[in-house]
């Protein structure tokens, strides 16, 4: 089994439970401590996010998170660095990259799946490269059996998502909103409708993120998908506490984690 | 990188795929996708629509006031005959797309874009803009339809372009401002495109240059086209033959590909991009991406980008603000490659000299974007016989400039 079939079928009480999956800006902060934070308050997915310059899909707060990281010279050797030694400290956890092309592309898609096969980097998410570019990165990455994990979202037709699940693996991430990251929330009746009808479509577990913020959405959310992303409320613990982050991440994780695990 | 495609022709791209060679393409977020295939889709059937040109031309002819004029420029000919060696220096044309409305050859693409915004039933208009030329077109075209329009801008260049921020509230839009980054056009782009996402039920992108994600451009490729296709007509009326030389400025490059595509094909018809460098191309602060970038992807397309090794979007500089941008137009990068269009970079000092010089001899006072194109007009002349033909694109009025112009000359207003 991978990480992620393993880390989506785990079960409470004989029941198969949802998943937490969780986001924070690599370089933003001491990535290492925050990291280790999320892990032990019970994230189960972790998705660490390459800095960019021109983070086009991102709300204000992971915008600042991309620019902190990169003013304080963050490079893409860090994002490595910092994805291997995850590994090193916690061998099942899975571990995705989530970020742009350009950074993805900048030495050639090759050498990118090379590294994050080399980082024991389980999934990629790029946001910027849909189905219909996919020979930028797509073929790099199976090659190296790294999941492309693609994004399908409201404006996703039934007549788009066949192309949107080809070639995709590990799981299937369902942006819930319209919008960038950490705004609004989408109504629970779309979330429900949506999942279902990617599920129906679909073999890989679904994940729903975009401005899912407190255990009670995430509550609700569990119910029905097979994930739940959350981001920008964690980078946003960041940005507060500086170096004493760690200890929030883990408490809102904790609680998090325990109305995800609980939903159902 | 792969190889330039093999054509016979130049005019043929971009392919069903929305590629040049390796550049262009739709590198969006999945929320944008269906729009973007609904807007190829749209705008293949408007092609095809001789009614949607129809409007087209009769809102060209009487609200923009087309056709702008081919002028033959006698001093500026006579100058620089008189500086280059025996025999050469050739007739100067000047392209006045700055005697449009609205001061520039942005009107020309915002009219067509709202058309198609029309005819898709979206009922909401946003727009990035540098020097505020395309935020000012858009809103007029949307003050012209009755659509509510937001122009997204960088907080600096609302700053260095007052006039145009006042010109654009009164037509009514809303100017939104961008205070990330370099809080200039490419984070008006990333703001826009923020917008866009969360608004694209309603609301129409119309983006200003022949970049973005396909069919963008393509198709502000094609509503700029007009530019050549009157050039054409009118060099041949004058002239009876086609000319020598193009020369226009590159920023995103729609002035540029407008003049240049109907000549594509004509292997007489040279061709020169003037690409923006600042201060110099050996410094950290020009906008010249062809010379001083590599192939990466942003803004929903590939093409040749400012950036470092990491791929991180590097800023630009330019003197002149519609010139600011660290990427160009992905069917220059085409051009650029397989050698049919050559580009070349010139810095804001050359610029500003081209701009004084214009106004002294051809009484028109020339947007800085136009005056990098003058300023190749040394060196070309220099080169090219006098009975030859040059055609620069004048492409908007320096109105908007003279603060910047002045403050360069260190003048006092």
């Amino acid at each position: 089994m991978t990480r992620f079939e393993t880390a989506f079928a785990k079960e409470i009480n004989g029941k198969r439970r949802a998943a937490l999956v969780c986001f924070i800006t690599g370089g933003d902060g001491d990535t290492a401590a925050n990291l280790d934070a999320l892990v032990e308050g019970g994230a189960d997915v972790i998705e660490l996010g390459m800095p960019f310059t021109d983070p086009m899909a991102d709300g204000p707060a992971i915008q600042e998170a991309n620019i902190r990281s990169l003013d304080a010279g963050t490079k893409t050797a860090d994002i490595f660095r910092m994805a291997s030694e995850f590994r090193a400290r916690h061998p099942q956890v899975p571990l995705v990259l989530m970020g742009y092309a350009n950074p993805m592309i900048a030495r050639g898609a090759d050498w990118f799946a090379n590294e994050c096969a080399k980082a024991g980097v389980d999934g990629v998410i790029c946001v910027d490269i849909p189905p219909e570019e996919d020979a930028e990165l797509g073929p790099a990455l199976r090659e190296k059996s790294v999941s492309l994990i693609r994004l399908a979202t409201p404006t996703t037709d039934a007549t788009r998502l066949p192309a949107v699940l080809e070639g995709s693996s590990g799981f299937l991430y369902y942006v819930s909103v319209a919008g960038v990251t950490g705004m609004q929330q989408a109504a629970q009746g779309s979330i429900e409708d949506a999942v279902a009808k990617l599920k129906a479509a679909s073999t890989i577990p679904v994940a729903v993120g975009f401005g899912v913020r407190t255990p009670e959405q995430a509550s609700a959310i569990a119910k029905v998908a097979d994930g739940v992303v959350v981001g920008s409320a964690l980078v946003d613990l960041v940005k507060q506490h500086g170096n004493e982050a760690p200890e929030h991440l883990r408490a809102l994780t904790s609680a998090l984690a325990e109305a995800v695990h609980a939903a159902r | 990188m792969t190889a330039p495609t093999p054509v016979n022709s130049f005019r043929t791209l971009p392919d069903e795929t929305g590629h040049f060679g390796q550049f262009g393409g739709r590198y969006v977020a999945e929320t944008l996708m269906p729009l973007i295939l609904d807007l190829e889709k749209e705008y293949r059937k408007a092609q095809q629509d001789p009614a949607f040109w129809a409007e087209f031309d009769a809102l060209m002819k009487d609200f923009v006031g087309r056709p702008s004029p081919l002028y033959f420029a006698p001093r500026m000919t006579d100058y620089f005959r008189a500086k280059a060696p025996a025999g050469k220096g050739p007739k100067i044309y000047f392209k006045r797309e700055e005697l449009n409305h609205t001061g520039a050859h942005k009107i020309n693409n915002c009219i067509g874009q709202i058309l198609l915004a029309i005819r898709m039933g979206k009922t909401k208009i946003i727009a990035e803009t540098g020097a505020g030329q395309h935020g000012v077109a858009t809103a007029t075209v949307a003050a012209r339809f009755g659509l509510p329009c937001k122009i997204f801008m960088g907080a600096k260049d609302i700053e260095r372009q007052k006039p145009n921020v006042f010109r654009m509230k009164l037509l009514g839009a809303e100017v939104i401002s961008c205070e990330s980054g370099s809080q200039s056009l490419k984070d008006s782009m990333n703001d826009a495109l923020r917008y866009w996402v969360a608004n694209v039920h309603d609301t129409f992108y119309i983006i200003g240059t022949a970049a973005g994600p396909h069919p963008y451009p393509e198709l502000v490729r094609d509503f700029q086209s007009i530019i050549g296709k009157e050039t054409r007509e009118q060099i041949l009326e004058k002239e009876g033959r086609l000319p020598d030389m193009l020369v226009a400025a590159v920023g995103g490059g729609s002035n540029a590909i407008g003049l240049f595509h109907p000549f594509l094909d004509d292997p007489e018809v040279q061709m020169t991009g003037i690409e923006a460098a600042g201060h110099g191309i050996d410094t950290d602060k020009h906008a010249a991406s062809l010379t001083g970038g590599k192939p990466g992807i942003l803004h929903g397309n590939k093409t040749y980008l400012l950036q470092d090794e990491d791929g991180q979007i590097t800023e630009a500089h330019s003197i002149s603000a519609g010139l600011d941008y660290p990427g160009l137009g992905p069917e220059h990068s085409w051009l650029h490659e397989s050698g049919r269009v050559n580009y070349v970079p010139i810095t804001d000092t050359e610029a500003l000299e081209a701009f004084q010089l214009c106004c002294e001899l051809e009484g028109i006072i020339p947007a800085l974007e136009s005056s990098h194109a003058l300023a190749a007009l040394p060196q070309l002349t220099a080169e090219m016989d006098e009975d030859k033909l040059l055609v620069v694109n004048v492409s908007g009025r320096g109105d908007k400039d003279i603060f910047t112009v002045a403050e360069a000359l260190g003048v006092e207003l």
